[in-house]
């Protein structure tokens, strides 16, 4: 019944989404507001029609109903509630629903503002939405559908159906298979949700852009309205990247946090170009230039954004075999090639009107540094997107290699790894690149900054940061790439608090405030600048951890016996015991005790331990950590031989500076939310200003 | 073996009243002894028993290897059991005196390339290493295109287009800065 109703509601959202496409598209073109406005309902209307399909597969999951498939899947009766909640994103079908209700969320939430200024692109931002929430609902209906039940035959044979096929009885199970143990951590909990937003929000952007260009309205008004969306989005992808950092540093039990895995870059991607973007649309508002490609950003990364959800949906990853197993890859290939194709022609189509306003003073101007760095991103975007798609590309050229004989040796047909070495070898360049651009930009000016004036800028802030790798030598470090990445994440940190200060100082000195009163000031007033500089110093903090992880991270492991210890520099791990125990929820424990030492002084006991889930018949090592703001000390019970208390297998890593790359985590997302807070009276700012200073009239934002 | 040299240990004494023929003869039985002492000594050289190798010998090659079963897992932290043995066998290689190479090779032999951490220069792979580098050229290029094309000579319009009311405040604050700088 309950998946009927959920089923149902499904159902009519999708049907609502394709009447809305029709009753905006026909407004337009008969020129019928009253449709248009039917369409904006229908939108509207999405919402609450995949609120209750998704309370319906919480109420099926939470209910432990195992004769749907989707339940059987991911949830189990010895899961706690908050798990069977959010196993709602813990398998492919739910996490489509997820996808396409918070689409609606947004989309509607679009729909709500104000719209008399612009009220040509409101039908093309409600269809370029409803066809994207079309799209999702279409997969979940007709190829991941989460209420699909299980039937079975007098025969014993088991089938997945909505409808109940002729002879098939319902198929009753007393449990199901649970969730897979990895995805039971709070930062896995938390990630997908933000991932999704973050995807879903960059939607919104997109379909402001597209209807820029059906209208023809080639200045920044899309630009303008869309800014804070788009910070929005970036804030969540931000959040959702960080999160799933540091679930794979606490479960996945490697000792790091990012594994240049697909799935990680399929976030990545949409990041880093929607990152470009958030710099190069400040040069189309302030010099009317980059037209073009402000759309082509936001076009790539609406495309980053599905392909991201294809990727790590389809399960193309795997094997490009498995691409033409799963229905959903040839769907989101064909609505990718749809989207990608169309959103080009009006890109070409409207090439002449977005031609830039303004021109170059200098190639030295911010502007012109702001292009070199979104060069940086989208080369960045470019390298992964290769690495992530080079697999599939030789497994697929091996068809040339069978044709052709003569091209066996070339074409192999052998799939390959495109790991990590292969990641860090090739974007290390391109990552110093963007520290030395985020270094040098904030000190140069809109228009006319010469090679001459921003060298006395920098010469100074450049020698103070030297002072960093000078103290690396000092203490014995001799890796070039460690005291290159420290002297630009110094120089970085430098000019950053330099600006906040100097800016600072000149606001004390013509206001007669205290300096933190004027920093504070000078932050309320441009949120956007200095946050971006506060996102910038938490750049530099997370690039002490990276450097400190990639440098400087060692290991060792080895079999001890209680009262045995195994030494990685200055620190000893001491086996003292192990105790093995059943827990509530069916795991079986085995927890090991410890005592640290740093130079022969205890530092404390830890407890690493490996909780092994009978259902899922897998383990999992929960590392056990000692943190300082110097490193961590990684402690893993491994099992390379059977854990017992007469003896286990140990594997520490020491990760030196790795905490600065959470709290940089932090400080980037606070710098975030400065950025996308909104000004409490923009009326009173512009009040402040007397007409004759203002060029023109000030444009509310969004 | 030491019981069965009595005339190695006694050469000492024999040296101090030896005439040459018994010195020969007991030269000949030394070496025969010696020989008798050596041979086990020779015979574990060419056949040696297997050294104890770590774990840490093991996952310095394990790492570099990626579990030819799960995606993109390196093998020294994976967790099925396949690559349990294969782990097993990096040690037995080891131990029997296998280098790195030999061990990478034997795995590549065995699964194919993608055991491989990055794909191995050759055939098709070599598009993997040259596009980033023609990449990064071709994008030089086009920003220096771009920005030379956009140029236009300094103070031709030295006023900047409107900016939105908070830049304005901004606009004097950098006034303010330059006039302090000067």
């Amino acid at each position: 019944m309950i998946a009927n109703f959920g089923y149902g509601s499904l159902l009519i959202a999708w049907l609502v989404a394709l009447y809305g496409i029709g009753a905006a598209a026909f407004g337009v073109w008969r020129k019928k507001p009253a449709w248009v406005d039917s369409a904006r309902n229908a939108m509207l209307l999405t919402f609450p029609l995949l609120s209750l399909t998704a309370l319906s597969l919480i109420l099926l999951l939470v209910g432990g109903h195992y004769e749907i498939e989707y339940v059987a899947a991911v949830t189990s009766n010895s899961m706690p509630l908050y798990l069977k909640i959010t196993a709602l994103w813990g398998g492919q079908a739910g996490s489509l629903i997820f996808w396409s209700w918070l689409m609606s969320a947004f989309a509607s939430a679009v729909t709500l503002r104000k719209w008399e200024r612009d009220r040509e692109f409101l039908p093309w931002v409600i269809v370029v939405s409803l066809v994207t929430l079309a799209f999702f609902l279409s997969l979940s209906l007709v190829v991941e559908n989460p209420f699909n039940r299980l039937w079975v035959s007098p025969s014993g044979k088991v089938v997945e159906a909505l409808l109940q096929p002729s002879g098939f009885t319902l198929f009753t199970q007393g449990d199901g298979r649970g969730l897979n143990p990895l995805l039971r951590h709070p930062g896995m909990i938390i990630h997908p949700p933000m991932l999704y937003l973050g995807f879903v929000s960059f939607v919104i952007p997109y379909a402001f852009a597209i209807a820029a260009l059906l209208t023809g309205r080639t200045d920044d008004r899309w630009i303008r309205i869309t800014r804070r969306w788009t910070l929005v989005a970036w804030l969540f992808l931000s959040l959702g990247l960080l999160l799933g950092s540091r679930w794979a540093y606490d479960v996945l039990g490697w000792g790091g946090y990012w594994g240049w895995d697909p799935v990680e870059i399929a976030a990545f991607m949409p990041w880093l170009t929607g990152t470009a973007f958030l710099h190069s649309v400040v040069i189309q508002e302030k010099r009317g230039m980059l037209k073009h490609w402000n759309m082509l950003l936001i076009i790539l990364t609406y495309a980053l954004v599905i392909y991201g959800t294809f990727l790590t949906r389809s399960g193309v990853i795997d094997s490009v075999h498995s691409f033409a197993r799963s229905a959903i890859g040839p769907m989101f290939f064909a609505f990718i090639a749809f989207t990608f194709t169309a959103s080009l022609v009006l890109l070409i189509r409207r090439w002449e009107a977005l031609k830039s306003e303004g021109q170059m003073t200098n190639l030295f101007s911010r502007e012109a540094l702001f292009l070199a760095n979104n060069l940086v991103f989208v080369l960045i975007t470019a390298i992964c997107f290769l690495g992530v798609n080079f697999p599939i590309l030789t497994e697929s050229l091996g068809a040339i290699g069978e044709a052709l004989p003569a091209l066996r040796n070339i074409f192999t047909a052998q799939k390959v790894t495109v790991g990590p070495q292969w990641y860090e070898r090739i974007t290390a360049p391109l990552f110093a690149a963007m520290l030395l651009l985020m270094g040098i930009a904030p000190l140069s000016a809109w228009g006319h900054s010469t090679s001459k004036t921003l060298g006395r800028a920098l010469w100074k802030l450049a020698l103070v940061s030297l002072l960093a790798p000078l103290y690396l030598i000092l203490t014995g470090g001799r890796s070039l790439p460690a005291l290159l990445g420290l002297w630009l994440a110094a120089l970085v940190a430098c000019v950053t608090l330099y600006e906040f200060w100097r800016a600072a100082a000149a606001r004390q000195r013509t206001h007669k405030e205290n300096f933190f009163l004027a920093l504070w000031k000078l932050a309320g007033r441009n949120r956007r600048r200095y946050g971006g500089y506060v996102i910038h110093l938490g750049v530099v903090m997370m690039a002490l951890g990276i450097i400190g992880v990639e440098m400087f991270q060692s290991e060792t492991q080895g079999p001890l016996r209680p009262g045995e210890q195994l030494t990685l520099g200055q620190y000893a791990v001491r086996f003292d015991s192990l105790a093995e125990f059943p827990l509530a929820d069916g795991r079986q424990v085995a927890r090991a005790v410890v005592t640290v030492f740093k130079n022969g002084v205890s530092l404390g006991e830890l407890y690493p331990r490996s909780d092994f889930y009978p259902e899922a018949q897998q383990s999992m090592n929960i590392a056990a950590l000692h943190s300082t703001l110097e490193d961590d000390l990684y402690i893993l019970l491994v099992d390379w031989q059977p854990v017992s208390a007469d003896g286990a297998t140990f594997k520490i890593y020491h990760n030196p500076l790795v905490n600065w790359l959470w709290l940089g985590g932090i400080v980037f997302i606070l710098g975030t939310l400065v950025a996308v807070w909104p000004d409490k009276e923009p009326q009173a700012v512009a009040r402040r200003l007397t007409p004759a200073r203002l060029p023109q009239a000030p444009e509310q934002a969004a | 073996m030491i019981a069965l040299c009595p005339a190695l240990f006694r050469t000492r004494t024999l040296w101090a009243r030896a005439d040459t023929a018994a010195i020969l003869r007991r030269a000949v039985l030394t070496m025969f002894c010696l020989g008798l002492w050596l041979m086990p000594v020779a015979a574990f050289a060419q056949s040696p028993t297997p050294r104890t190798v770590t774990d840490d010998e093991v996952n310095a090659i394990a790492k570099q290897l990626y579990c030819p079963v799960c995606e993109n897992i390196p093998l020294d932290v994976c967790p099925t059991q396949a690559c349990a043995d294969w782990r097993e066998e990096i040690r037995l290689k080891l131990a029997e005196g296998w280098s790195e190479a030999q061990i990478k090779q034997y795995f590549v032999d065995r699964f194919g390339d993608r055991v491989l951490g990055a794909p191995p220069p050759r055939g098709v792979n070599w598009l993997v290493y040259l596009l980033p580098p023609l990449a990064v050229i071709a994008g030089l290029f086009l920003l220096y295109r771009a920005l030379t094309s956009w140029l236009r000579p300094a103070g031709a319009h030295p006023s900047l287009p409107a900016d939105l009311p908070q830049d304005e405040y901004v606009r004097r604050l950098e006034e303010e800065l330059r006039n302090r700088d000067r």
